[in-house]
């Protein structure tokens, strides 16, 4: 076992030994599998336009067909088991159903873990967490939790765990902060490289961000909603994700759209009733043309992205549910393409 | 009900905040417009890098300087604009920059931190500085006294305690005394801490590399004459925070998680005694209450009128749907209120179209903008 000291031998995640199966393995000109077939996928979008439901919902969809998954949250918000309603979980892999787990990725717990596997002395570890100066630097280095937090979502990829009896997972689906902050944080490895030129952290680096950006394993979806600048976040969100992390976009789903319950000639009709009626069908004649108003609209948006983005776009149905819960969300699963 | 002339009136700063996708940018948009047609001088701020902005105020782009928005444009959307309307979006590298530019005490110092890897990160990505950038360019608008009122719309933090705190973790960052002391080569490290400090920077230099500390230290060296500067000048701006001229409202969605996260804000804001003014619930389905009782025999009442079963059954539906959503908004809005123990709680509705341009932004200032009497009126119009 290590010693004490400055001449720890530091163990970095097993740099030596392919990611994933060997290139060899996968026929060259094979399609690129298909979003759930991947060992990551990253779900991500604006703020507020359902990323976590369509991450869930894409995280019972994998374990309906019988993948092990997990799904992750990176902002300790705990969005995931409230749709669960389940307790907070930490960061702790919990089972929410069969075949699916869920995780609070916090950056200070990677951190410690992360430096565990890197010391192998619980000890030693705990000792350089009660020093001032290491915290210091730790909360100092731009851009170290986010690395951090990325490293663990690597590590719950990987098949072999490095965390003891570390579970097995065939897909592991990350919740991942809104657009501005999405793109920053999936830079993170690459920034990380060029700043740390050499030691341990600088391999690390560059090994997490081949891991983000290697399309064959790690698919990314935006999540969007059917309005104008939300649609507009979402062109330049891919494009920068494409030409600045170097990921490729896999899917946009367009979430929250409106059934088309009216057509034009009933919308005439209804504006009709609207303004000849009183008290209930009115409000319910003006509610139908509130309907047909944003369906319209809503369609207009879609095309819009369509000729925006160049990823496909699939559709996802507005729930008229008072909340959003696993039921909700399963409703979603339904539905993803 | 308080209204928002009467919340804002007599301040010369409002803060919009609350997590992302609730509708702050053109909240804040919607609250700069109605103050400036009142016939202030107004300057709306947002640091939001999606330009979104610059989209709904008819600019083609916004810089890190003012830019006063045509006022014509206001008035095509038949409000009478009796002050000023400018807007700026936010670059938070350029404003640190010019900061230590303003605060070194030669050329050189400020060259060196300039091309500091170190300073290059922090002005750009670390966690808190975009927040800090804002405060520190609303501390000089409001400290050159250009216009009467500020607005800002804060950047879309997940966790409201990261806005709140940005100033802090900032200085904290750049004045890292403890950080100064050890690597000085002849610092106390090496008499008084003994081996616990040397093992730990061992360690954290291994794990991240050795250039990296070099980095932290020369960035602290070219940094040491600029400290008491940075320190002296972010009291200030978390005086004028808590100043009584200052107000933070709360921008948030009718949906059971906007809404425990605005009361978890309004808390933070509470501890953090910064005068808290109102809150904002936006996209809210209004109710027909009175209506309910007739409800009942809604279709058979549609299809008599409409002469159209299958049209008045789905009619019905749609009805009955928007209604769930509506109930569920006011239950929402009663707990907020209560939680909040606050009178100010502005309802904007749900419009029929979506709102990016001046047109939406005059149409949500009815709301924003209205009267407990005419308030009443126009929920009862929208049922």
């Amino acid at each position: 076992m290590a010693s004490c000291g400055l001449e720890i031998p530091l163990r970095g995640y097993s740099y030596g030994t392919p990611l994933f199966l060997p290139p060899s393995e996968i026929a060259r000109n094979q399609p690129i599998p298909d979003l759930l077939d991947k060992r990551l996928v990253i779900v991500t979008g604006k703020g507020g336009v359902g990323k976590t439901t369509v991450a869930v919902a894409l995280g019972l969809r994998a374990a309906s067909e019988g993948k092990r998954t997990i799904v992750c949250e990176v902002a300790a918000q705990e969005n995931a088991s409230r749709i669960f309603d389940h307790a907070s979980v930490g960061f702790h892999e919990v089972e929410m159903e069969e075949n699916l787990w869920s995780i609070s990725i916090d950056p200070d717990e990677s951190m410690r873990e992360y430096v565990l596997l890197q010391l192998k002395v619980r000890a030693m570890r705990d000792m350089l967490f009660r020093s001032r100066i290491f915290n210091y630097l730790a909360a100092a280095t731009p851009g170290l939790k986010e690395l951090v937090t990325i490293g663990k979502i690597w590590e719950l990829a990987q098949l072999d765990r490095k965390v003891k009896s570390g579970r097995k997972y065939d897909l592991v689906i990350v919740d991942a902060p809104a657009t501005g902050h999405g793109v920053g944080f999936l830079q993170t490895p690459r920034t990380f490289a060029s700043i740390a030129r050499v030691g341990p952290i600088h391999s690390q680096a560059q090994q997490l961000d081949r891991f983000i950006t290697d399309h064959e394993h790690t698919g990314t979806a935006i999540v969007a909603l059917p309005e104008e600048m939300p649609v507009n976040e979402s062109v330049s969100l891919e494009r920068d994700l494409r030409d600045e992390v170097g990921v490729a976009v896999d899917r946009v789903y367009l979430n929250g759209l409106y059934p088309e319950r009216f057509k034009k000639a009933e919308a005439e009709k209804l504006s009709a009733l609207a303004e000849n009626e009183n008290g209930a069908p009115r409000a319910a004649a003006r509610a139908a043309l509130s309907e047909y108003g944003r369906a319209k609209s809503q369609r207009q948006q879609l095309s819009r992205l369509k000729k925006g983005v160049t990823a496909p776009v699939k559709t996802l149905p507005f729930l008229f549910e008072p909340e959003l819960d696993v039921e909700a969300a399963r409703k979603l699963a339904g539905k993803l393409g | 009900m308080a209204s928002l002339h009467e919340v804002l009136d007599g301040k010369s700063i409002c803060i919009c905040a609350g997590s992302g996708g609730v509708g702050k940018t053109t909240t804040s948009a919607a609250i700069a417009t109605g103050m400036a047609a009142q016939g202030l001088k107004v300057c709306v701020l947002t640091i939001d890098p999606a330009k979104r902005l610059a989209d709904s105020l008819g600019l083609e782009e916004l810089g890190n300087e003012a830019r006063r928005v045509d006022p014509a444009l206001i008035e095509e959307q038949g409000v009478e604009m009796k002050g000023e309307l400018w807007a700026m979006m936010l670059d938070a590298k350029a404003t640190f920059d010019e900061l230590i530019a303003r605060q070194a005490p030669d050329e050189e110092s400020r060259d060196r931190v300039l091309n500091n890897r170190i300073y290059q990160q922090i002005s750009s990505a670390l966690a808190g500085s975009q927040e800090y950038m804002a405060m520190e360019k609303l501390f000089e608008l409001h400290t050159e006294g250009e216009f009467d009122l500020l607005v800002l719309d804060t950047p879309p933090t997940r966790n409201a305690l990261d806005f709140l705190d940005a100033p802090k973790r900032l200085t904290q960052f750049i004045e890292g005394k403890s950080l100064r002391v050890f690597m000085k080569p002849t610092g106390l490290a090496a008499k008084v801490t003994g081996r616990g400090v040397s093992v730990a920077l061992g360690i954290f230099k291994k794990i991240v590399g050795f250039d990296l500390i070099a980095d932290l230290a020369e960035f602290f060296n070219a940094f040491s004459g600029m400290v008491d500067g940075f320190q002296a000048r972010a009291k200030r701006v978390n005086k004028l925070l808590a100043d009584p001229e200052t107000c933070f409202l709360v921008v948030c969605g009718p949906q059971g998680e906007p809404i425990d996260e605005a009361v978890y804000f309004h808390r933070k804001l509470v501890e953090a005694k910064l005068p808290f003014g109102g809150v904002i619930v936006n996209k809210v389905h209004y109710p027909a209450d009175e209506l309910k009782a007739e409800v009942e025999d809604l279709p058979a009442a549609l299809a008599d009128k409409l002469d159209d079963p299958n049209l008045a059954k789905r009619v019905a539906d749609n009805f009955a749907d928007y209604q769930a959503l509506a109930e569920r908004d006011a239950r929402n809005i009663d707990h907020l209120a209560n939680e909040l123990r606050t009178s100010c709680v502005i309802r904007v509705p749900y419009l029929d179209e979506d709102v990016h341009d001046l047109h939406g932004l005059t149409e949500i200032d009815r709301y924003l903008f209205a009267t407990a009497e005419e308030r009443v009126e126009m929920a009862a119009g929208r049922a």
